[in-house]
C-alpha cells in the first residue's frame, strides 16, 4: 500500500523497541469481547487507475459532464471560476495545513483569513467578519442564536423568503431548546410582507434574505428601521453575494449581522458543500460572535503578523457557555473566496455584477415578450420568478429531454406559487444559451 | 550528528492585499458582454466593495508567497494529537475536481445526479461497516457539527419516548467540542472523571446516571490515547437508566478493523473524514463529520436520506421524526469524495494495517520518549501519547517552550495543554504514514531539545528563531483586537 511506508524490518525493529511480539499485541489492552473478530466487509482494493476509471465513470454521469444548461440557481451558482484559485488554494502548504494553532508555523494561513474577513467586512458593509462557518444555513442558525444571547429574548421572526431549506436548518438548531420562531409573509412585489409586526413585541430578530429567495432585492433599510424600532437585531441572510458588487451592502443599510453563503466567490457548487458560511456584525457585538478570528499582532522582533484571536468565546476554552460550537470550519473555501475576491478586484467585481443583472434581464425581457409572466416586478438580481403558460410540467419536462433545466418549480416549497419556476442566470450562460430556453418555451 | 530538516532559506516579504496593486488592474478574465445594459434602480446601487485591483501575476505571486509561511502535512511531520495529520493521497484531489462533481447542482432530478447520489450511498454502507453501526447521514460538516446532529438525535429519542431528559456527561478525557454540542441542545454537561489509570471507572459512572441524564459522550481511544476498556459495562449501565450512548469518533484512526463501537453498546458515533479517512484538513476546514447510529435511532437522521432502488438513487424526505436538517444541502460531498477514494484505495486489509502502523508508531515515539519527557500515565497507548513538561519545567522551561523549540528543528509541534487532564500537556499522534526514520529524526530533536533545556534554556525561551514571524504577543492582540484592515 503507497501511503504506508513501514517495512516488515522496520515493523520487527520497532515492535523490539516497544518489547511486543507481533502487531496484535499493540492492541491488548482492548478486551477480548470489545474486538472485532474478522474481516471487515469492504470492496478489494483499487489501483490508482481502477480508482481514477471508476470516480470518472461516476463523474460522467452528472449533469454536469451531459451538456446540460442548468438556469437553476437557489442557493447554489454557477459562476467562472478563475484558475488562479483552483491553483492556489490547491498548494499543499495551504490545503494539508491544521487549524493555525501554531502562528509562527501558519502565517500563509493566518494573514490569508485576515485579509478574507477584510474583504468579507467591505464586501457586507460591515466592521467585523469571522473566518467562515459551514454555509449559509448553519450561519443563519447561529446568527439567530447570537441574537437571541445578546437581547436576552427567545423569539425571532424570520421571512418566508429566506430560501426554505435555510429556514428548515434554522428549525433544527432552535426547536429543541424551545426557542420560538414566527415567519412573516409576502406581498404581491415578492418583498417580505411585514405589516404584522406590530404584533410582537419581544423579538430578538427578524431575518430577511436580500435578494431573497425569488431574486428580488428586499427594501432593507426600511426593514432594519422597523426592526431597530422593535428593539431587535436586523439579520440580513444571502446566497448570492455577487449582487454587492453593486448593491448597496447590508452594513451600509443597517444591518446587525449579515450572513450567508459564499459559494458564489469562487467555489464549485460540488453537489451543495462545501460551501461557506460568511458572517459580519458590528464591533460592538465581537464578543458574542460565533466562529474563529484572526488578528493582527507584533511579534517579539516587532514584525506585524497574525494570530488567532478572542478564543475566550469558543468552545476550547468556553466549554458548554462559548458562543458556538464550532471548531474545524471552512478555512479553504474562505481562502477561495478571498482569491477570487482579489482576482476580481472592485472594479472587476462591479462590472461581473452588472453582467449578471443585464444577462437576467435580458431573459427576463425575452420570456415576457412570449407570453411569459412575471408575477413579481420589484427589481431582481440573477433570479426572477417566471409563470409558464399552461401545461408548464410537460413543458419543463420536454425542455429537460433538450438538455435545458428551465429553472427550479417551487411548488413543493411555496404551494401557491404551482406552475412557478424560480429562473437562475450568472455569466456562464450565453445570449444563445438564453435563447435556445424561450426558443423551447415558445415551441 | 543527526541532519534535521529545520533550516533558513530565502523568506520572501508580502504585504497586505491592499497594500498592493492599482485602480485599473484586473486578475479575472471577465466574460463576453453579448446582451445590452437594462435599466436598474440607482437609488438600489452602491458604491461597490473597496477591494483593491490586481493583475493575474500579482495575485499568484501573492498567495505562493503567503503559502511558504506555512506548514502542512506534505512539508513535515505534523504529530497534532486528536488531530489525525496523516498524508492526503493526491489522486483523490483530482477526482474530488472531476466536472461532474465540480460543477454538479445539488437541486436537479435525481436521474441528472445518480454519480453523486451513488457515492453517497455507498460512502454510508462503507462507513456502517467499518464502524458497526446501521446507518449513516453524511450531512454534518465537521466533527462538533456531527457531535450536534449526535446530541439533537438522542434528544428527539428521549423526546419520542415521551421523557425529556436535562443532563448529558461528558468525562475529563472527551473532546473540547463535546460540552459545547450539548449545550446546544439544551443539555447540562455533567463531568466524571477518569481514574488514575486515566480512563473510565463504571462506578464513576453509575454513581452519576440517572433517569433525569440523556446519556454520556465518550471519546475512545479517548484524549489521552487510551482505550476505553470498560466501555461495554458503562454502555449498559448508561442503557439500564434509559440513556444512550455518544461515541465520539475523532480518534478512530486507532481502531479500524479493531473495534467496531457499534458491536460495543455505542448508540450513535461521528467520524472526522478529515481525520480518519484522509481528506486535507484546508488550514482549518472543511471537513465532513457523518453521523452513524444503530437501528432504533434511524428514523431521528437528518433528511433527506439516500435510498436505493434497483440500482436508481434518489433522495428522501419522508421521515417524520427526523431531527431535521443540519445542512442546506447534504453536506460537504466536495469531502466525500475524497474519503470515499481513499476507502476504496485501501480496503479491509490496509484500514487495519493503517490503524496497527498508526498505534505502533505512537507506542515507539512512547518507547523512545519516555525517559526524556515526564509521561503522564504509563499505559499501553493507542494512536497518540501524551506526555508532560513536568521534568523540563525545573530548567524554567515549559511545554510552550518545548513546542516552539521544535519548530526551528523543522517539525510542527504536537497539541500542547490540551487534554486539561495533564498539566502542560504534550500530546503526540504520528499517524500511520510517517516512516520509522521520520519518526527516529522526530526523537532526536526532542532530546535535543531537553538537552538545550538544561544547557540553554534560553535558546527555547526564544524560539522559534528560523520562522518568518518569532513569537507574537497573543495578549495584546486580544486587548486591543484588530480584525480587519
Amino acid at each position: 500500500m503507497r501511503f504506508l511506508p513501514h517495512t516488515d524490518e522496520d515493523i520487527a525493529s520497532m515492535l523490539q523497541t516497544i518489547g511486543l511480539a507481533g502487531l496484535d499485541d499493540l492492541f491488548a489492552v482492548i478486551p477480548g469481547p470489545c474486538r472485532f473478530q474478522g474481516k471487515l466487509n469492504l470492496p478489494e482494493p483499487m489501483t490508482e487507475w481502477e480508482l481514477r476509471e471508476h470516480m470518472t465513470r461516476l463523474s460522467d454521469s452528472m449533469a454536469a459532464s451531459r451538456g446540460y444548461k442548468v438556469f437553476m440557481g437557489a442557493g447554489s451558482y454557477e459562476h467562472h471560476i478563475p484558475e488562479t484559485v483552483t491553483y492556489l488554494t490547491g498548494r499543499s502548504e495551504f490545503s494539508t495545513a491544521y487549524t493555525p494553532y501554531q502562528p509562527e508555523l501558519s502565517q500563509g494561513t493566518l494573514q490569508a483569513i485576515y485579509e478574507y474577513q477584510t474583504l468579507v467586512a467591505r464586501l457586507l458593509g460591515m466592521e467585523v467578519a469571522n473566518a467562515s462557518l459551514y454555509d449559509g444555513a448553519s450561519a443563519l442558525a447561529e446568527a439567530l442564536l447570537m441574537a437571541i444571547r445578546i437581547t436576552r429574548r427567545k423569539k425571532v421572526a424570520i421571512s418566508r423568503l429566506i430560501n426554505p431549506l435555510y429556514r428548515q436548518v434554522v428549525r433544527t438548531y432552535l426547536e429543541p431548546t424551545g426557542y420560538e420562531i414566527i415567519e412573516f409573509g409576502y406581498d404581491t412585489h415578492g418583498l417580505t410582507d411585514l405589516s404584522t409586526l406590530d404584533a410582537h413585541n419581544d423579538l430578538a430578530a427578524i431575518a430577511v434574505q436580500s435578494p431573497n429567495f425569488l431574486g428580488v432585492v428586499e427594501p432593507l433599510e426600511s426593514i432594519a428601521r422597523k426592526t431597530h424600532e422593535k428593539k431587535a437585531l436586523a439579520v440580513v441572510a444571502f446566497t448570492e453575494p455577487l449582487a454587492y458588487g453593486i448593491l448597496k451592502s447590508p452594513g451600509k443599510l443597517g444591518a446587525d449581522i449579515a450572513c450567508g453563503e459564499g459559494q458564489s466567490l469562487g467555489i464549485p457548487q460540488w453537489f451543495g458543500g462545501p460551501g461557506l458560511g460568511m458572517f459580519a456584525t458590528r464591533m460592538s457585538h465581537v464578543r458574542n460572535m460565533p466562529g474563529r478570528l484572526v488578528g493582527q499582532a507584533v511579534d517579539a522582533g516587532g514584525k506585524r503578523g497574525f494570530v488567532l484571536t478572542l478564543a475566550t468565546r469558543e468552545q476550547h476554552i468556553r466549554r458548554e457557555k462559548a458562543t458556538s460550537n464550532i471548531c474545524t470550519n471552512h478555512s479553504l473555501c474562505a481562502l477561495a473566496s478571498a482569491v477570487y475576491m482579489a482576482s476580481l478586484g472592485g472594479s472587476g467585481i462591479r462590472s461581473l455584477a452588472r453582467l449578471n443583472y443585464d444577462k437576467c434581464e435580458y431573459l427576463k425581457a425575452e420570456l415576457k415578450k412570449i407570453g411569459c409572466k412575471i408575477p413579481f416586478a420589484a427589481p431582481t438580481f440573477n433570479e426572477f420568478v417566471v409563470e409558464y403558460p399552461a401545461g408548464a410540467k410537460t413543458l419543463y419536462a420536454d425542455l429537460l429531454k433538450k438538455n435545458i433545466v428551465a429553472g427550479l418549480p417551487l411548488a413543493a416549497h411555496f404551494p401557491e406559487l404551482e406552475g412557478h419556476y424560480l429562473l437562475c442566470v450568472t455569466e456562464t450562460k450565453t445570449k444563445d444559451d438564453m435563447d435556445a430556453l424561450v426558443k423551447g418555451v415558445r415551441q | 550528528m543527526t541532519d534535521f530538516s529545520g533550516t533558513t532559506g530565502l523568506i520572501f516579504n508580502e504585504p497586505l492585499l491592499w497594500e498592493k496593486g492599482r485602480k485599473g488592474r484586473t486578475g479575472m478574465s471577465l466574460p463576453r458582454r453579448d446582451v445590452g445594459t437594462y435599466a436598474l434602480d440607482e437609488s438600489l446601487c452602491g458604491d461597490g466593495p473597496d477591494f483593491p485591483d490586481l493583475s493575474e501575476p500579482e495575485v499568484a505571486r501573492h498567495y505562493v508567497r503567503l503559502s511558504q509561511w506555512n506548514f502542512g502535512v506534505d512539508s513535515g511531520l505534523y504529530p497534532l494529537g486528536s488531530c489525525t495529520m496523516k498524508y492526503n493521497p493526491k489522486l483523490n484531489e483530482k477526482m474530488a475536481s472531476l466536472q461532474g462533481f465540480t460543477g454538479a447542482h445539488p437541486l436537479l432530478p435525481a436521474e441528472l445526479s445518480q454519480g453523486a447520489l451513488r457515492l453517497m450511498f455507498e460512502l454510508e454502507r462503507l462507513l456502517a461497516e467499518i464502524t458497526g453501526m446501521d446507518a449513516v447521514s453524511l450531512q454534518p460538516a465537521a466533527g462538533a457539527h456531527g457531535e450536534l446532529a449526535g446530541m439533537l438525535i438522542i434528544h428527539a429519542y428521549h423526546k419520542s419516548n415521551g421523557a425529556a431528559r436535562s443532563k448529558i456527561i461528558v468525562p475529563d478525557t472527551a473532546h473540547g467540542t463535546n460540552p459545547a454540542s450539548a449545550a446546544l441542545c439544551g443539555y447540562k454537561p455533567v463531568a466524571v472523571k477518569s481514574n488514575e489509570q486515566g480512563v473510565l471507572s463504571p462506578e464513576a459512572v453509575a454513581e452519576i446516571m440517572d433517569s433525569e441524564t440523556a446519556g454520556i459522550m465518550i471519546t475512545n481511544p479517548n484524549t489521552l490515547g487510551l482505550f476505553e476498556r470498560s466501555i461495554r459495562e458503562i454502555a449498559e449501565i448508561v442503557h439500564k437508566k434509559g440513556g444512550l450512548v455518544y461515541g465520539d469518533g475523532a480518534n478512530m484512526n486507532a481502531v479500524m478493523g479493531i473495534v467496531r463501537m457499534g458491536d460495543i453498546g455505542v448508540d450513535v458515533q461521528h467520524l472526522n473524514l478529515h481525520k480518519t479517512f484522509s481528506t486535507p484538513h484546508g488550514g482549518g476546514g472543511p471537513g465532513a463529520g457523518p453521523v452513524c447510529v444503530k437501528k432504533n435511532l434511524e428514523k431521528f437522521l437528518p433528511v433527506p436520506r439516500i435510498i436505493e432502488n434497483h440500482g436508481a438513487y434518489s433522495l428522501s424526505y419522508d421521515s417524520a421524526e427526523s431531527i431535521g436538517k443540519i445542512h442546506a444541502f447534504y453536506g460537504n460531498f466536495g469531502v466525500m469524495i475524497k474519503a470515499y477514494g481513499y476507502i476504496l484505495s485501501m480496503g479491509a486489509e490496509s484500514l487495519k494495517k493503517a490503524s496497527q502502523l498508526a498505534v505502533l508508531n505512537a507506542n515507539y515515539i512512547k518507547a523512545k520518549l519516555k525517559d526524556v519527557f515526564h509521561l503522564a500515565y504509563d499505559q499501553p497507548c493507542m494512536h497518540e501519547c501524551v506526555f508532560s513538561d513536568k521534568l523540563q519545567k525545573q530548567n524554567g522551561v515549559t511545554t510552550l517552550d518545548i513546542a516552539k523549540r521544535l519548530i526551528d528543528y523543522g517539525f510542527h509541534p504536537p497539541t500542547v495543554y490540551f487534554p486539561l487532564v495533564v498539566s502542560g500537556s504534550i500530546m503526540i499522534e504520528p499517524t500511520e504514514t510517517e516512516s520509522k526514520e521520520d519518526i527516529d529524526q522526530f526523537v532526536e530533536a526532542c532530546k535535543a531539545v531537553v538537552a538545550e533545556a538544561k544547557e540553554n534554556p534560553e535558546l527555547l525561551h526564544a524560539a522559534p528563531t528560523r520562522t518568518k514571524v518569532r513569537r507574537l504577543d497573543e495578549t495584546n492582540a486580544t486587548r486591543h483586537p484588530c480584525l480587519t484592515g
